[in-house]
């Protein structure tokens, strides 16, 4: 135990000397495709509760797909399924994007983590109090004002419990990663296990690093609420 | 004679080239492993929540530890771990008692491991529906002179099967997408039947997107049925009209 800490220790925090492993890989790939999901998922959850079919539809088909279908098929369609096409390699630009791992990994999460963030947040608009957007109209905000001034803030805020648990589900999901070779805390989880035979040790220490790091998400999260959710708290 | 059919239509692009059954087979696989999982993990979820519930600090304790130890870690490191390990500690005991060598199955290794793990998540979803149960229930039960296996078989179940049910379903789709997974352990499920039809036919898109189809009818046709089930168990309730 001591040994295999001595020896994959940096390994499972940063660097097998060359690359970037471990703990840094995985908190690299949950910031990348939390933050694209994100940027993607507030325009999108907008268009999710249009009013207009033609615009809702095609975002709600979009989410349907990608919540019903587990992440690994998704990954291995983005990584293994999409390269086998010939089209794809003869492409110069996407043979480029698809043959690199990270890109295909960092898509899947992506196109994933924004189909169920795009379904929080359309919830949140959608249960928003209907006086607060009147008050708002009363005011004369219409359009991307409102929208700026009024509803985003509003849904944004209140959907932070559930926004907190996708980031933490994400974080879980984000180890089918070293399916695709990236290597992420449980790729040298697995190479330590091939090569020491410590099966439970090897895993165990893996099992602990994402536990410490899920209990650090909640706590970040639990501040945030603290922050943006006093208002919803009892009044002193 | 489908083959031909197919290919007398010029559509021999979506035939599936032989590998019908095979996928047929790994859905089939799929959906087995999902719903014994889910059996057990329903099982192990109305113990912890019972025991979550219950004023000893012997029962509560560990499950507390239980559940918060397996959702704070992700579902396919502690697959790898019970996995492999289960072997390992199952080899050592044997060796102790001096028995023969017993070699586990991979399918149940993968159902109690799944089973184990969404039991913990179940556990939290039975736990907030008894709680969601009006307290007055049970005192009336009580009152009636009802026993307390009695009491939670005929109040408090039917009332939190309604409370219970959209956190099933949601777990139930988590499970059957989790059981994706069980391929990197070695059974053969629906994601391993595709790999190999595709990695054999040189058509691993077309394959890979079929499975994905496949699951996408298996969480459709299960929505269904939870909205049905969901309709049923809600007699007797109302929501106020808007």
């Amino acid at each position: 135990m001591i040994e295999l800490l001595q020896e994959y220790w940096r390994a499972f925090l940063y660097t097998d000397g060359q690359n970037i492993t471990g703990l840094a890989m995985t908190m690299w790939l949950l910031s990348a495709s939390i933050a694209i999901g994100f940027i993607a998922s507030i325009p999108l959850s907008i268009a999710r509760v249009s009013p207009n079919p033609l615009v809702r539809w095609p975002v709600q088909f979009y989410t349907y797909l990608f919540r019903g279908t587990p992440l690994y098929i998704q990954l291995l369609i983005c990584y293994t399924g999409i390269y086998s096409l010939q089209v794809v390699r003869d492409q110069p630009m996407l043979n480029t994007f698809f043959r690199d791992a990270m890109n295909c990994t960092i898509l899947a999460f992506a196109l994933n983590t924004c189909a169920y963030t795009t379904e929080i947040f359309a919830g949140a608009i959608r249960s928003m109090n209907h006086g607060e957007v009147e008050a708002a109209k009363a005011y004369g905000l219409t359009g991307w004002r409102l929208y700026t001034y009024v509803i985003m803030p509003s849904a944004l805020r209140r959907s932070l419990p559930y926004y907190s648990n996708e980031v933490i589900l994400m974080l879980h999901s984000t180890t089918v990663a070293f399916t695709a070779t990236v290597p992420d805390i449980l790729k040298v989880a697995r190479d330590a296990n091939s090569a020491t035979f410590l099966t439970f040790q090897s895993f165990g220490i893996a099992a602990l690093i994402y536990l410490a790091v899920t209990f650090m998400l909640v706590g970040l999260f639990r501040l945030a609420e603290r922050r943006w959710l006093a208002f919803l708290g009892p009044t002193h | 004679m489908f083959e031909t059919l197919l290919q007398n239509l010029g559509l021999s692009a979506f035939s599936l080239k032989g590998f019908g059954p095979l996928l047929l087979q790994g859905t089939w696989m799929t959906v087995k492993l999902s719903v014994m999982s889910l059996l057990l993990a329903i099982v192990l979820g109305l113990l912890g929540a019972s025991a979550k519930l219950s004023k000893a600090a012997v029962l509560r304790i560990p499950a507390q530890v239980y559940t918060t130890l397996i959702r704070g870690v992700p579902d396919l490191v502690l697959m790898l771990l019970i996995f492999y390990s289960l072997q390992t500690w199952l080899t050592t005991f044997t060796e102790a008692m001096e028995w023969d060598y017993i070699e586990i199955d991979p399918f149940a290794a993968g159902v109690i491991t799944l089973g184990f793990i969404y039991g913990a998540y179940f556990t939290e979803t039975f736990r907030g529906a008894i709680l969601a149960v009006p307290r007055g229930q049970v005192e009336a039960a009580t009152a009636y002179g009802l026993s307390r296996s009695q009491r939670f078989r005929f109040v408090v179940f039917p009332q939190m099967m309604r409370f219970a049910l959209p956190g099933i379903g949601n777990n139930w789709q988590v499970v059957l997408k989790a059981t994706a997974l069980v391929s990197i352990i070695g059974l053969a499920d629906l994601v391993k039947a595709s790999q190999d039809a595709g990695k054999s036919t040189y058509q691993l898109f077309y394959f890979l997107v079929l499975a994905a189809l496949i699951y996408l009818v298996i969480t459709s046709v299960s929505n269904f049925a939870l909205r049905w089930a969901e309709r049923r168990y809600a007699a007797g309730s109302r929501e106020a009209q808007r």
